[in-house]
């Protein structure tokens, strides 16, 4: 066969040609850029004045950071130094550091302390975030906030003992009654958390002494710490708060559902600020003077309500996106209400509200700097207030916002990327 | 209605709760320490500095009256106020005292329910321009765009002023002093207005002060004073004359470098011998120690010497006396005398 072809046509090629390199406008760099550049002459007049504009701004903005100062101690002496030259006066952010991320008042030999705290916090966020971490590590996770209450406001061990204490004999009371109903397990931890925690206050009254390291006041806590708290705590408290919202408002009993459409629309058609100014001022007025519950627990309560509200409308739509037939599918295995939740509704419709549920994570951590219109320090109330009022910074703008800008980016960049990265880790469905 | 009659009731219990506490001074010494309402911050009068300790102006009459009661000028909680947060911090007890630059008005002081105790900074309204504007009166900045605190009683004398003058301008509004400085150097207005102490205060903070000028023209007047609650005059007299034997003792020559000297034994001037206590009672009817004033001028000198060290013409804030100077130097400061 093959000799026949040979001799009916003129030639035939009897090697593979080796492989040529492909045109060089159609690989690497030149391809990329002809495609994404380069594409049509309205894409290349675009690239060229997004070019123009990026080289003015780093050319503009790179003497200012190049030629910054660190090592001042005043404006004036900053000025001095720069001597009619364009740059930054970054000492502030030296001179000031401790309090941009204390606050003033906390004491300088405890510094530590919040700093411990917060490494910890790493450590005990590993395990809720990550499913590869060991997960031994939930159990100090479990015992984290004591600590890191312990830390920060320092007085004595026993008070947030007490409070684990008691928590611990209301987990063992709900074990108990679980076997009963939910319902039933709930009531009994509670009641019995109550009861230890309140007989068990006699112990730290008593003895204030023991394990005790120097107490801080609330209002000595500032700077970027406070946001951190608040963030934390409050993000932290709002989820479980915010399913039980949610949960709520879909229950077919009315006392309960009314209970929170109500808490839900009021908190929800009330601004943030005008709640703050409740917890700092009209408070203020109902109780009798030095009886006044914390100011930051006061706040912590009501940027908790107002998340809680928000996170308990995402979750309900996570809910209403669910299919009918889970409901029902989980009703005709037998489950009662609380393990059809726990078991196939909640783990569902929570994984779909991540997104609505980090937005409104982001936005709390950020809502977190209202707090310096109630006259907190916190790292926006710390600049605003003390430094841009102190004879010797008085007039620095861009390096200090510039400072709080760039640490609330990477503190929400993270927690966004993280919630991309979880719901990649939690994608079940079919791509 | 048997709810509103409830929360009323809840509401006025609670103010009253507040009100009630009338012996401030047994408070005060039985808690070791005076809770003082300052601001979050200003240039000169109150701000924390790199160790975390207030100073300034107003920083320097809490601390008089903490040593004048508790005998220790550090004896004092300071308390951060906003304008928002300051009246109801002091009506419900929270502060025993408010030294706030805070301007004595009719309202603040009869509705309000305050008692002004005196004056330390005697303010008006002015206008700040750049030089090269070329504008050397306020009458000739017709047309000019202004920039201006809202919900101030500035915006009001500012409005007032203009139209008694029959000239127009064009409001830029602004929410706080900072946020007027880079707008008003981006040349955003021509024109800044604000209390005249602000405005020196800015000025000094701008990169070349003396491309700006503050114009002549005061156009309101600003008495800036400590504050304290209705119904506990005992209190009231002490903050009152706390303030007064500071600006006393400058009259009188007595500063933080010579009182205790004067003090050890009875001079030959019977009005400074009263003053610190080594003549007559008049500690003791304040129901204070007899040398409550020595302590008082020791915490931080006197009137004359907490202005010079905050705001005064060495400082970068660099203010003049001026109406702030002892009336027998031309100025309005005037403490009724001690006997």
């Amino acid at each position: 066969m093959s000799d026949t072809h040979a001799h009916s046509v003129a030639f035939v090629r009897e090697t593979m040609l080796p492989q040529q390199p492909p045109p060089v406008t159609e690989a690497g760099v030149v391809k990329w850029m002809r495609e994404n550049l380069f594409k049509g002459w309205f894409n290349t007049l675009l690239t060229v004045v997004s070019l123009y504009f990026i080289f003015k701004i780093v050319t503009g903005a790179y003497p200012w950071f190049a030629n910054g100062i660190w090592n001042t101690s005043s404006l004036a002496e900053c000025r001095d130094m720069l001597d009619g030259m364009t740059g930054a006066c970054f000492s502030v952010l030296t001179e000031r550091w401790n309090q941009l991320l204390f606050g003033f008042t906390y004491p300088r030999d405890a510094y530590w302390r919040p700093t411990l705290a917060f490494v910890l916090l790493i450590v005990a966020i590993a395990p809720v975030l990550y499913p590869k971490a060991p997960r031994n590590l939930l159990y100090f996770t479990a015992v984290y906030p004591f600590l890191a209450y312990w830390l920060i406001w320092g007085g004595t061990l026993l008070i947030p003992l007490m409070v684990l204490v008691g928590l611990v004999a209301g987990y063992f009371a709900f074990k108990q009654f679980e076997r009963q109903s939910f319902a039933m397990g709930m009531i009994a931890g509670l009641v019995s958390a109550v009861v230890v925690i309140w007989a068990g206050s006699i112990v730290p009254a008593s003895m204030p002494n023991v394990m005790a390291i120097e107490a801080v006041q609330s209002r000595d806590i500032g700077g970027f710490m406070l946001n951190m708290i608040l963030g934390t705590v409050c993000v932290s408290l709002s989820l479980p708060l915010g399913i039980m919202l949610a949960l709520g408002r879909q229950s077919s009993m009315p006392i309960i559902k009314w209970i929170c459409i109500i808490f839900i629309e009021f908190i929800r058609g009330v601004p943030l600020i005008t709640l703050l100014f409740v917890a700092n001022v009209v408070l203020a007025y109902f109780f009798p003077p030095g009886s006044n519950i914390d100011l930051v627990l006061r706040v912590i309560i009501m940027i908790t309500m107002f998340s809680s509200a928000y996170i308990a409308e995402v979750i309900r739509g996570g809910l209403a996106a669910l299919p009918r037939g889970q409901y029902e599918a989980a009703n005709s295995l037998g489950l009662d209400y609380a393990q059809s939740m726990r078991l196939i509704i909640l783990p569902q419709a929570l994984k779909i509200s991540i997104p609505g549920i980090v937005n409104v994570a982001v936005g709390l951590f950020k809502d977190t700097t209202l707090v310096s219109v109630i006259s907190m320090f916190d790292l926006v109330g710390m600049i605003r207030g003390p430094i841009l009022a102190s004879t010797e910074w008085n007039g620095v703008y861009w390096e200090l916002w510039g400072f709080a800008v760039f640490v609330f980016f990477i503190v929400c960049f993270s927690i966004s990327k993280y919630s991309q990265w979880l719901e990649r880790q939690l994608a079940t469905d079919h791509r | 209605m048997k709810k509103i009659a409830i929360l009323g009731a809840m509401t006025a219990a609670g103010l009253s709760a507040g009100v009630a506490s009338a012996a401030t001074l047994d408070d005060v010494k039985a808690r070791g320490k005076l809770n003082c309402g300052v601001t979050t911050g200003l240039v000169g009068f109150a701000a924390p500095n790199a160790n975390g300790e207030w100073e300034g102006f107003d920083v320097g009459v809490c601390r008089a009256v903490a040593a004048a009661v508790l005998g220790d000028p550090a004896a004092v909680e300071f308390v951060p106020t906003t304008g928002k947060t300051r009246f109801t911090a002091l009506a419900s007890g929270e502060i025993d005292l408010l030294a706030r630059n805070t301007t004595w008005t009719f309202s603040r002081d009869v509705d309000l329910g305050f008692e002004f105790v005196g004056i330390n900074y005697y303010d008006g309204q002015g206008f700040m321009v750049p030089k090269a504007l070329g504008v050397s009166s306020a009458k000739e900045l017709d047309g000019a765009t202004i920039c201006i605190q809202t919900g101030t009683t500035t915006e009001l004398n500012l409005a007032d002023y203009f139209r008694k003058n029959n000239i127009s301008y064009e409001p830029v509004p602004i929410e706080t002093n900072a946020e007027a400085q880079p707008l008003y150097l981006e040349g955003a207005c021509d024109v800044y207005t604000t209390d005249a102490s602000g405005l020196a205060a800015t000025r000094a903070a701008f990169e070349n002060p003396g491309d700006h000028v503050v114009l002549p023209e005061i156009i309101s007047k600003e008495p800036l004073g400590p504050l304290v609650r209705h119904g506990d005059n005992q209190w009231g007299d002490i903050a009152r004359w706390t303030l007064n034997a500071l600006i006393a003792a400058e009259e009188l020559g007595v500063t933080s470098a010579n009182v205790q000297e004067l003090a050890a034994s009875a001079g030959e001037n019977p009005e400074i011998n009263r003053l610190l206590g080594t003549e007559g009672t008049l500690g003791a009817m304040l129901g204070l120690e007899a040398d409550w004033a020595v302590k008082a001028i020791a915490a931080g000198g006197n009137y004359g010497e907490l202005f010079e060290k905050n705001i005064g013409e060495n400082t970068p804030i660099g203010l003049a006396r001026g109406l702030n100077a002892q009336w027998t130097e031309g100025g309005l400061l005037y403490s009724p005398p001690f006997r």
